[in-house]
């Protein structure tokens, strides 16, 4: 088996006297969709901010290719953060920013990493907003002129413009028409298996795990009491909590 | 000849958590083995557990005691306690699965449902859309669906599609459940033709065949699933 990129190990995290994290332990490899599902408040996206090192667990490890994620400091975790990792956020007006273009904020992004030359600059932003399905039109447009489903896709073409290995996605497909979450399933699924992105994506969305993820975890009051294979996870659960989740889904 | 899957002692049980943690044993000890080029029916009475055994054979069910032994790459690999990573694999490789029900992302082509997994065991893209257009049209799928998504297509259509997308990649296992059950005459005769040139070119079948006219064309033998009290 591949080495994985991340791997965290016994993840604490109290706030107050609630536990958001309960010894959690995960990995992950190149190429594999994990999905991480609970109800709200169990502690998902928690788990999602301590991985990416935007939050610091009471106790654990994080570690990127062997690298302790929270010890490398902040420098080095921005730079992280710019190049290996992408984070597709919630709502994509905190993952863009509003006063650039659409086309400035994929080209930012590669500029941020070493790009100058204005015409590949460019041609790659415009490559990116037709994999996203962005006509190309719209490159000096505003972000804030397009719709939900526009502003979550364009997200995604800035994160992935730099070629991370890693993408955090924390609900992705959120509040989005039926229609634009599958065309964004699709084209996350299809991305990980061409270029190897490894993708990490928070849901409370059972169908869209059991489409995209290779494997799933099942989290419940910060703990993970379930995890494996998407589909055996899902036909077959074993825990009680995983059997109602399951069971509490409308057949789609 | 080792097999090419073989099950040891394979039981499963299912406890429901939500009514009071009743637990329903449904396979005891099966010992199954199926070796490349030979088609198996699974054989017995309706609720005795043919669907749960596939699934098991899947990896898609967890297995409560033994072990499924696949042949795989090099080895051998038990998808009883195998990482799901490596289950992932010995599916894009070697174990294909036909089952009844057609499961796929929204919006996506048929022609690039079909061709998926031939992509994902490395067939070049334009090789994949041939042979899988070329299965399409063998099971009498018309040409003017291969480009809209299934969702909307018939049962029987359905099914083509998925046995297209199960029977283009070539995997040296592969599992039929119930793979004419939608299926008219002509295309029945398609799908008998197909498990045979797989058994010829050397795959392992396992199989639930309702139609008497499938089963006795294409299986070698049949394996009998008892309800589980009967077979204790």
């Amino acid at each position: 088996m591949t080495t994985p990129l991340l791997t965290a190990e016994g993840l604490n995290l109290h706030f107050g006297a609630i536990a958001a994290l309960r010894d959690v332990a995960i990995d992950i490899t190149a190429g594999e969709v994990v999905a991480i599902v609970g109800e709200s408040g169990s502690g998902k996206t928690t788990l999602l901010r301590v991985l990416s090192g935007l939050m610091a667990p009471d106790s654990g490890t994080v570690r990127w290719l062997g690298q302790d994620v929270h010890a490398m400091g902040e420098a080095a975790r921005r730079r992280l953060m710019r190049t290996d990792w992408g984070f597709v956020h919630q709502n994509p007006r905190d993952g863009l920013r509003l006063a650039v273009s659409a086309g400035g904020n994929v080209g930012e992004r590669l500029m941020a990493v070493g790009a100058r030359h204005y015409g590949n600059i460019r041609g790659e932003a415009l490559s990116w907003l037709a994999k996203v399905e962005i006509d190309a039109t719209r490159i000096d447009d505003l972000p804030r002129t397009f719709s939900g489903g526009m502003q979550q896709r364009l997200q995604i073409a800035r994160t992935l413009v730099t070629r991370p290995k890693l993408v955090f996605m924390d609900e992705p497909t959120g509040g989005l028409d039926v229609s634009v979450q599958a065309r964004l399933l699709d084209l996350i699924r299809s991305l990980s298996r061409e270029l190897g992105l490894a993708v990490l994506i928070v849901t409370h969305d059972i169908a869209a795990a059991r489409l995209l993820a290779d494997r799933i975890l099942v989290m419940r009051r910060g703990e993970v009491v379930e995890q494996g294979l998407t589909d055996r996870v899902l036909d077959d659960p074993q825990h009680p909590y995983t059997q109602l989740l399951v069971s509490s889904v409308l057949a789609a | 000849m080792t097999p090419a899957i073989r099950t040891e002692g394979l039981s499963k049980a299912f406890t429901l958590h939500l009514q009071g943690g009743t637990r329903i044993p449904v396979l005891g000890g099966v010992d199954l083995a199926v070796h490349p080029g030979e088609c198996v029916a699974l054989w017995g009475p309706s609720g005795a557990g043919k669907s749960t055994l596939m699934r098991c054979l899947y990896g898609n069910y967890g297995a409560g005691a033994g072990r499924i032994m696949l042949r795989h790459g090099a080895g051998e690999i038990d998808l009883v306690s195998a990482d799901p990573r490596d289950v992932i694999a010995a599916r894009r490789e070697t174990l294909g699965y036909v089952s009844q029900f057609l499961r796929v992302i929204p919006r996506v082509a048929t022609r690039d449902i079909v061709a998926e997994p031939m992509i994902a065991r490395g067939v070049p893209r334009e090789e994949a859309l041939a042979r899988g257009t070329a299965l399409l049209h063998r099971l009498n799928l018309p040409e003017r669906l291969h480009g809209l998504p299934p969702a909307t297509f018939s049962g029987g259509e359905q099914q083509r599609v998925n046995l297209a997308r199960g029977f283009a990649p070539g995997y040296p296992v592969l599992l039929l459940d119930e793979p004419t059950a939608s299926l008219d005459a002509a295309n029945r005769a398609v799908v008998m033709a197909l498990i045979n040139e797989a058994k010829a070119a050397g795959t392992a079948i396992i199989g639930i065949f309702h139609d008497a006219e499938v089963r006795e064309a294409v299986a070698d033998r049949l394996f009998e699933v008892l309800p589980h009290q009967d077979a204790a």
